[in-house]
């Protein structure tokens, strides 16, 4: 069933009594080409492109919980590809790009809305860094504009930009950054590869890999084994954990990170705004929801909820550029579980096991990556070599020293 | 999250930086045939379990030693706090 206005129209002269599955729910077979693990975001985008631009067939993603249950259904929809290092910068635009044609690819409605993002300043030495990465952003075929305080005060009239301690400068915009809403993208992605006869299997949980000979053939899960040509896994904060399976110890730290939606409110924030002097970052939902965030809670984490301390440290951030805050009640919030990997980029690749592959390390910055990650994963296994925009996501960058770390923290994932 | 210090008593968890994976105590020896791999470990894999887990804590906003907390990472519950340096002690180290 494709959409169409002309659907649409007639569902509702028939009571929408028409309308079937937007994905098929299937039962496990025994053996499968292409098995991968994990139904977020990045492991349905793969199944996808795997299908379709790859021409595979015989296809699972195997989903311990329900489709759009894990970070891809968590997050707080940023887009953006305003990255710094050559590693990065041309993956993330790709997938900027992938994002703007994801509708009409997908024929399915992510309320993709390039509504721009802006990156605040407050020091000159800020700006220096800023203008280094709007230029590196140029050069790599993004849009970036450095914009003063007054052009920012036309946009958002109401942001403090004389605190005493925390002056806004000007910003970094870039306006075909924006929102999608986050779990359209998972049903997206799924109907699309159901239809092109993925097998989508949920509430299913990996439990084993099953390794001869230093080869993967297949996987034990709660729903039975089954056996596999190539097995991809791609299960973000449970990384660690799955990969364990296979013996590997991973160059990644599971941490929290905690979201938050404030009441509905009438249009106040017409894009993403972050703050430059700490984290917080903060959108306003089709809902009228503010929906913010900031720093993870910093320790190894696996309960989807945090503490405290970080709460009030977003909420300053928060109150330190947007003032108008202060009287707003939370309506929700939540956690999810990121891997944090040493540098703060992502691995997408091969594994010393033969038939085995991996996808993840995304951090926090993962969801803005989603096509991305599930065409360079799909053109990795299809081909068995890396897509020209992620040759740098290799495990192996940490012993060459080959770092790709935008933040300059070194092997230090909390700080990432 | 409560700290209980073993020399001050219950600390909020907020005055304490966290380093990660209690095996970075056991930093290798750079003079041995396998020091390269085994700083590469060092540097860069940790351990990450769903479950109990070992981990340094730095108490920055106190008395700024190095805690050994064991800690559930699914529950956030703490079953046990040692000095880091009494911890390296216990391995034959000096300090
Ligand atoms: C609060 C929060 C805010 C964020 N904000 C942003 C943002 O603004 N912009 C941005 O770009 N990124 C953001 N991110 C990061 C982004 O959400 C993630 O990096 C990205 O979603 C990870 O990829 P995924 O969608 O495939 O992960 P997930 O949706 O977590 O998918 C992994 C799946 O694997 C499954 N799984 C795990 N173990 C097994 C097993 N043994 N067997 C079978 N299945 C298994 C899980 O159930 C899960 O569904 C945010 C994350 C959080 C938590």
């Amino acid at each position: 069933m494709r959409f169409s206005a002309f659907k649409i129209i007639s569902e509702a002269l028939r009571g929408h009594k028409g309308w079937d599955a937007t994905w098929r729910d299937a039962t496990p077979k025994s053996h499968y080409d292409y098995i991968i693990i994990g139904g977020g975001g990045h492991g349905l985008a793969t199944a996808y492109y795997l299908a379709r631009r790859y021409g595979k067939v015989n296809i699972a993603v195997i989903e311990k919980g329900w489709l759009g249950g894990g970070n891809v259904g968590r997050n707080t929809t940023i887009i953006r590809s305003n990255y710094m290092l050559n590693g990065n910068e041309p993956f993330y635009e790709l997938s900027l790009q992938l994002w703007e044609g994801l509708e009409q690819d997908l024929n399915y409605n992510a309320m993709v809305s390039q509504r721009g993002i802006l990156n605040l300043f407050h020091t000159d030495a800020q700006r220096d860094a800023f203008i280094r990465r709007g230029n590196a952003m140029l050069l790599n075929g993004a849009d970036a504009d450095l914009l003063t305080t007054a052009q920012i005060k036309s946009r958002y009239p109401f942001l403090n930009t004389e605190d005493a301690r925390f002056p806004i400068k000007g910003g970094l915009a870039q306006h075909r950054g924006g929102t999608v809403r986050h779990d359209a993208v998972a049903w997206g992605y799924a109907r699309a590869a159901s239809r092109l006869g993925v097998d989508i299997i949920q509430n299913c949980e990996v439990t084993g890999l099953d390794i001869k000979k230093n080869k993967c053939v297949g996987v034990t899960t709660t729903r039975g084994p089954i056996k596999g040509g190539k097995i991809a896994c791609c299960v973000a904060g449970s990384s660690s954990r799955v990969m364990a399976m296979a013996g590997m110890r991973l160059p990644i730290e599971s941490h929290v990170l905690q979201a938050f939606v404030s009441e509905g409110l009438k249009p106040l924030i017409p894009g993403v705004i972050t703050f430059g002097a700490g984290h917080f970052y903060c959108s306003q939902s089709d809902k009228g929801g503010l929906v913010f965030g900031g720093d993870i809670d910093g320790y190894n984490s696996y309960a989807q909820r945090g503490n405290l301390p970080v709460v009030e440290d977003v909420c300053e951030g928060g109150m330190a550029i947007l003032p108008n805050l202060g009287r707003l009640r939370l309506l929700r919030m939540w956690g999810g579980i990121m891997d944090m990997s040493m540098d703060g980029s992502p691995i997408i690749d091969k594994t010393p096991i033969e038939n085995l592959y991996f996808n993840g390390g995304w951090c926090y910055g993962g969801f803005k990556a989603t096509p991305a990650s599930g065409l360079c994963y799909a053109h990795l296994l299809a081909t068995d070599t890396p897509h020209e925009t992620a040759t740098a996501y290799r495990f192996d960058r940490f012993e060459k020293g080959l770092m790709i770390d935008e933040k300059g923290q070194g092997n230090q994932p909390n700080l990432h | 999250m409560i700290i209980n210090h073993p020399l001050l008593g219950p600390r909020d968890a907020a005055e304490f930086t966290y380093l990660g994976d209690a095996s970075l105590i056991d930093r290798p020896d750079g003079m041995a045939d396998n020091a390269l791999p085994a700083f590469i470990d060092y540097g860069y894999l940790r351990d990450n379990n769903a479950g109990e887990h070992r981990e340094l804590w730095f108490h920055e906003q106190g008395d700024r030693s190095w805690l050994v907390v064991t800690r559930h990472t699914v529950t956030h519950e703490i079953t046990n706090v040692e000095l880091a340096s009494d911890v390296a002690r216990k391995r034959g180290r000096s300090k």
